[in-house]
């Protein structure tokens, strides 16, 4: 009988500062394959465990961008290269990068909800070809919250990037303003049959998926993702049911036409 | 097979037993009752079958033997993992109708949806299930609205009967024993009621519309979000991991799970203070929702057994059956508003 619960050791690699409040760990990893979008529960004992979800994926490494917002989170701001983290998982469905493929993308992210879609950009970067046409449109709150900010210039030569800030005093780099903002500019051949990733806070998301809408982009063609308190992550502790839904096991990521009737 | 026992023959079988099985029933703890005076129905492990309380509803449910409050998983020492024991002995549990249907709900969730539950099923799988019949229906009981007033899914069936007990045995295992031990073998059916005077009405065609209703609001100063209806309910689930470590040596501790509630502040915290159903009226209608209506959608039948334990605890005399009678005029009032 297998024990879910248990968490394995994993080592810290690197640690990659983006802000003050939000470093990216990349840590040793061996097991089943990982989906950008899936989560895992990291957890140091006596602090407990947190659901964080996986920002990179690559041989035998995984990144994790972590906020420090809270008990869990705050400890693993404590540990540096070389210390050891507990892990288990992988958990959730994740992005399926083939719901993708031979279409134009637009990828629209708030903050650190460029982590979990930070995979499927980074695969369509890869692989240009693969899609029609690729637009990221990332917003954060000012020019020092923004994260990985050495992957946009990579980034750039292979799709559109739209880098905006709410409000900045003097950084001619990013635009300013909201990312709905730039919705009704999105640069697509074919709205209809264009797909779009919507990752962030639940009112960015909210306003952001009724502007892709008002556009002319279908319900079907759009993804979001949820953040939840996934307790067990295995469908079991009850904390991130919506309606019959279980967002660690049925989610994170949910096609807008399911995402959109989840009402807390 | 159907045996009728002396009370002496009975603990001669839970002596054998008891070799293997902890026995849990319920029990009546004197004073330990929410007011004072008053007595309290609770499970506890016994030894002697006279210790049972076959003529009230138990407070509290069965489910804290296989879901135990706080559930130790494992220890830890510094990067070393323990995995906590199970406990050595089996249990056999005597519980009602209700709460054997509400045991489909638990392995529903713990051996189905998602993982299996490791800690679960090793306990479960070591539980044999003894139906105390019911005679007559208790206060805020809705078993028969809810289909759960009967079940046959039982490992052996009781009641008292006359100065004995009348069994049911449907375990191959048991046969022996209790045909050694029995004045004679006769057919036995367990009692069961057909009738509550609490009726709820799940109405057919709940749509998500409903989480417009005003029907909530009452609810928002009305409940004071204790969580006591969650924790006597048989069929609740839910639990928070919690670490915990030991003030002598703070290099030593363990991870448990411990239950929880929906009505409670803190179930829906996400990292960096966010939070879900703030409302207690919008908690509220979270819980009755899942009982009749998106656990189904889920799972093919309603969570709710009908044991009406939530109504019995609720300090603030809100009754959960009535709130499920007014889903049927909240539909309306959203169709209409609509």
């Amino acid at each position: 009988m297998h024990n879910e619960y248990i968490p394995f050791l994993s080592e810290i690699k690197e640690v990659i500062k983006h802000t003050s409040i939000e470093y990216t760990f990349r840590m040793t990893y061996e097991g089943k394959e990982v989906k950008p979008g899936q989560f895992f529960e990291v957890s140091i004992p006596k602090f407990g465990e947190a659901p964080i979800s996986v920002s990179g994926i690559s041989e035998g490494i995984l990144d994790f961008t972590i906020r420090k917002v809270g008990k869990v989170t705050d400890e693993i701001f404590e540990r540096y290269v070389g210390d050891k983290l507990f892990l288990r998982g992988p958990y959730g469905n994740g992005f399926d990068v083939n719901d993708y493929k031979n279409s134009e993308l637009v990828v629209i992210a708030g903050g650190t909800g460029l982590s979990p879609v930070r995979g499927v950009v980074e695969y369509f970067s890869e692989h240009p070809q693969e899609v029609k046409g690729m637009t990221l449109v990332a917003g954060f709150k000012t020019p020092k919250d923004i994260l990985f900010i050495e992957d946009f210039s990579r980034w750039k030569k292979n799709m559109e990037v739209i880098l905006t800030v709410d409000c900045a005093e003097d950084d001619s780099a990013c635009r300013i303003g909201l990312v709905t903002e730039f919705i009704p500019q999105l640069k697509l051949k074919d709205i209809k049959e264009a797909k779009a990733i919507v990752v962030g806070p639940p009112m960015m998301m909210h306003f952001t998926t009724q502007g892709l809408l008002k556009e002319g982009f279908r319900e079907e063609n759009i993804w979001i993702s949820q953040e939840r308190k996934m307790c067990c992550g295995i469908g079991k502790c009850g904390h991130c049911k919506i309606d019959d839904t279980y967002v660690c096991l049925d989610g994170p990521v949910f096609n807008y036409t399911k995402g959109r009737n989840l009402i807390d | 097979m159907g045996y009728n026992l002396e009370k002496a023959s009975m603990n001669d079988i839970f002596k054998t037993w008891s070799e293997e099985y902890a026995i849990y029933a319920p029990k009546c703890l004197v004073g330990k009752g929410a007011f004072s005076d008053t007595d309290s129905v609770r499970y506890s492990e016994i030894q002697d079958i006279e210790e049972i309380e076959f003529d009230k509803k138990s407070d509290f449910s069965f489910k804290e033997i296989l879901t135990p409050i706080s559930q130790t998983l494992f220890y830890f020492t510094e990067e070393e993992i323990k995995e906590a024991e199970v406990p050595k002995k089996g249990a056999i549990i005597f519980l009602r109708s209700c709460d054997l249907h509400a045991v489909k709900r638990l392995d529903e969730i713990y051996l189905k949806n998602g993982f299996e539950d490791y800690y679960y099923k090793r306990i479960r799988e070591k539980v044999k299930f003894i139906l105390m019949g019911c005679a007559y229906s208790y206060e805020n009981c809705f078993c028969v609205s809810m289909g759960t007033n009967q079940i046959d899914s039982y490992d052996a069936a009781i009641e008292p009967y006359k100065k004995g007990y009348r069994i049911d045995n449907k375990l191959p295992a048991w046969e022996e024993v209790f045909s050694e031990h029995c004045e004679k073998e006769l057919e036995v059916t367990p009692s069961y009621v057909t009738e509550n005077i609490v009726k709820v009405n799940v109405p057919e065609g709940i749509t998500l519309d409903i989480v417009k209703s005003e029907m909530w609001n009452e609810y928002d100063s009305r409940c004071i979000n204790c969580g006591r209806c969650n924790f006597v309910c048989p069929t609740c689930t839910c639990f928070t991991m919690q670490d915990v470590f030991y003030t002598d040596n703070g290099k030593v501790g363990e991870r448990r799970r411990v239950a929880a509630s929906c009505m409670v502040d803190g179930y829906t915290d996400v990292a960096g203070g966010g939070a879900y159903r703030k409302k207690n009226g919008q908690r509220m209608r979270f819980k009755v929702l899942h009982k009749v209506y998106d656990y189904k959608k889920r799972f093919g039948y309603h969570m709710c057994v009908g044991c009406g334990r939530c109504d019995d605890v609720c300090p603030e005399y809100i009754s959960f059956s009535n709130c499920i009678n007014k889903l049927e005029g909240a539909m309306a009032e959203v169709k209409k508003n609509a």
